[in-house]
């Protein structure tokens, strides 16, 4: 049992951490996807999180904010992630470009926007470490309730517990505000929608706005608590993981955040398995590529069938049937 | 964008006004980040064209990139998104190289092995979405995209475990597998030009072949265009569906097969992906998804990529610009509805005068 326990203090904290920028990146995701556009760009709306997480923090700490810093870095991330959502939302709404098209030009203009601008600065491929970054803390009281307390509350980020509240209010305005009963109408039939007269493309813009920010705010997170700098190499692949989390978890915030935190384990398994009585034998390459695969199998219908939105990926034009 | 990219109209102006918009908002970037846009674009093009070893290394890099875009374009032309190129050619390449290590038969029996067994493993990790979409409806954009890192950590695990040389990367392969080809070498100053760049040549032609030449490629299109007419008028729109991704990912896997017998003559354990896939996605877009287009645009975005160092060593301007401009040039093709309304109204204002 010891052992056991001993197991779990490790790698809990560690899927946690691993899946709080997933999990964020995913409400993202569902804001914009629950509005009817696909976003394929969460991964490059994620870089430039981490970029503006960074270089806000650094700014911020040359004002001497101190260690306030990355806080207002993540604040900074947000706004620059929004911003930048809305090259996504012009193309694909107002343009009606390919919507999946225009996510990958996203994240291709986000690598080669920050690394420019890095190799501009700093004359490096990488950003200043940042001096103030976000540590692991234990919470008051709860870190010293007995098996739970070291397993959840002790040597955690703060940002786990403040995504996990968030998710509580995405979820709450989706499904019990009438923005959230426009915003799923605009994805599930616009038509309808306007006709009752909700505005199609504003509540898109808001939308995809929404997914800027909030991958935004997963890319900082991860840039301020895991990583300290920018480089290309900062964010790999956690944009489409987060999106894979979105789809597995069926478009729905507690759904995704169940599956951000599965997929937390698969990686924090894949990095400490080796240590792990029981888990020796099991090659690292199962538990990387876990996620992607029950993604698939997810979607094929055989761990219960993910139904996208209805208008998802369909440009509205007024007046069309 | 389907219609757009099969449509006849769509003619030459869109991508030439994407291009020109794309370099356009390069200058300025140039500008604002303190270079001189004259500057970086002449060490760019002389990256480029400057001397036979940049244009050799211009059309080794462009040879993948065909392939890429081949696999893309045959896809789209399916009414499917392939975004699983990358995926695929990665497989290809590993496999290809596998082949190439594991036996030493003669040459003539060895390369075109080694060639298939690429486009063997890239067909059927296209194969798999392709059946997917066509049994469950299940979406190929999505399953692609996990597919791509299933390719990555599959073969990086494989390598790592079984074929590790030197460092990150597998051994050598057998010279009876090998593209490389003194000839163009020498011809372009040593550069690592290679046979495969005629291959990919041939693969155009092959693609045109296919889709318009015959019964096959007409239904292939036809489902393309609508699927229930195409059912309607008895052809199997599912198994089309198959095959599509299937050709498609045999083609991004023969791309693979290039980089991993031409190029580099090993696989190595890739941290991140190679992109080359996704740069597929780029040139089968302004290339219009035809046979032409997808040629001169791997030879854009080839050069690009290669005209890049040279800017970087003569102008000082990071490599990345060009990663930005080909980011907007899609954005722009992609968004082409505004483009041409903006052509209409110019139209319009013209006659009323």
């Amino acid at each position: 049992m010891d052992v056991v326990l001993q197991i779990l203090y490790i790698i809990v904290p560690a899927a946690l951490i691993a899946a709080t920028p997933l999990m964020l990146t995913a409400m993202g995701g569902l804001f914009s996807e629950r509005s009817g556009v696909v976003n394929i760009g969460l991964e490059g709306l994620m870089v430039m999180g981490a970029f503006g997480g960074i270089i806000g923090t650094l700014m911020f700490e040359a004002l001497g904010m101190g260690a306030l810093s990355p806080w207002l870095g993540i604040g900074f991330a947000v706004i620059i992630g929004a911003i930048f959502s809305l090259i996504h939302a012009v193309a694909s709404i107002s343009f009606r470009a390919d919507q999946i098209v225009s996510g990958v030009a996203i994240n291709f203009l986000a690598v080669g926007l920050t690394v420019f601008i890095v190799r501009e600065i700093y004359d490096a491929g990488q950003t200043a470490t940042i001096g103030t970054r976000i540590l692991r803390s234990n919470i008051p009281f709860l870190s010293d309730i007995p098996v739970i307390g070291p397993m959840l509350f002790s040597r955690v980020y703060l940002t786990t517990y403040i995504a996990l509240i968030i998710i509580a209010v995405v979820w709450y305005v989706v499904f019990k505000t009438p923005f959230g009963l426009r915003l799923r109408a605009v994805g599930e039939h616009p038509m309808a929608a306007d006709t009752m007269g909700i505005k199609v493309q504003r509540m898109r813009y808001i939308g995809v706005m929404l997914s800027g920010a909030f991958a935004g705010a997963g890319g900082s997170v991860y840039a301020v608590t895991i990583a300290g700098n920018f480089s290309a190499g900062t964010i790999v692949g956690q944009g489409f993981m987060a999106l894979a989390a979105l789809i597995f978890g069926k478009w729905t915030p507690f759904g995704a955040m169940g599956a951000a935190i599965f997929f937390g384990f698969a990686m924090a398994l894949s990095t400490s398995a080796q240590q792990l009585p029981g888990f020796q034998n099991i090659p690292q390459v199962w538990f990387l590529i876990l996620p992607y695969v029950l993604t698939i199998l997810a979607l094929a219908g055989f761990v219960g069938k993910a139904e996208p939105p209805k208008a998802l990926n369909q440009p509205y034009t007024k007046g069309s049937r | 964008m389907m219609s757009m990219l099969k449509g006849r109209a769509f003619g030459i102006t869109i991508p030439i006004i994407a291009i020109l918009f794309g370099f356009l908002a390069g200058a300025v970037i140039m500008l604002f980040s303190g270079n001189n846009p004259i500057t970086g674009y002449t060490a760019l093009v002389n990256g480029i064209v400057g001397d036979t070893y940049q244009f050799g290394e211009t059309l080794q890099r462009m040879t993948p990139l065909i392939f890429s875009g081949i696999a893309v374009a045959f896809a789209f032309r399916t009414g499917l998104l392939n975004i699983g190129v990358e995926g695929q050619l990665i497989v290809g390449w590993f496999t290809s190289v596998y082949v190439g290590l594991a036996i030493d038969p003669p040459m003539i029996i060895h390369l075109p092995l080694a060639i298939l067994a690429g486009a063997v493993a890239g067909a059927l990790w296209g194969f798999v979405p392709g059946l997917l979409k066509a049994r469950f409806q299940v979406h190929e954009v999505i399953v692609t995209i996990m597919m791509n890192y299933i390719a990555m950590h599959v073969t990086n695990s494989l390598i790592r475990t079984y074929l590790l040389d030197s460092g990150q990367r597998t051994g050598f392969i057998n010279s009876s597998a090998s593209l490389e080809s003194e000839f163009l070498s020498e011809l372009t100053q040593f550069s690592r030009l290679h046979w495969g760049f005629l291959i990919a040549a041939a693969a155009c032609v092959l693609m045109w072949f296919i889709l318009w030449k015959t019964k096959k490629g007409f239904e292939l299109r036809s489902v393309g265009f609508n699927k229930n007419a195409s059912l309607y008028a008895g052809m199997n729109v599912d198994q089309n569906i198959v095959l599509s991704m299937s050709v498609s990912g045999a083609f991004a896997g023969i791309g693979g097969a290039m980089v991993g017998l031409g190029t580099y003559g090993y696989a190595n354990i890739l941290p991140t992906f190679t992109n080359i896939g996704f740069d597929g996605i780029a040139v089968a877009l302004l290339g219009a998804s035809s046979s032409i287009g997808i040629f001169l645009a791997a030879f854009l975005f080839g050069g690009l990529q290669q005209g890049a160092n040279m800017m970087q060593s003569q102008a000082g301007v990071a490599p990345e610009l060009v990663e930005i401009i080909i980011a907007l040039i899609i954005l722009f093709v992609a968004s082409s509805y505004i483009i041409r309304w903006a052509l209409d109204r110019l139209q319009s204002r013209k006659e009323e005068k």
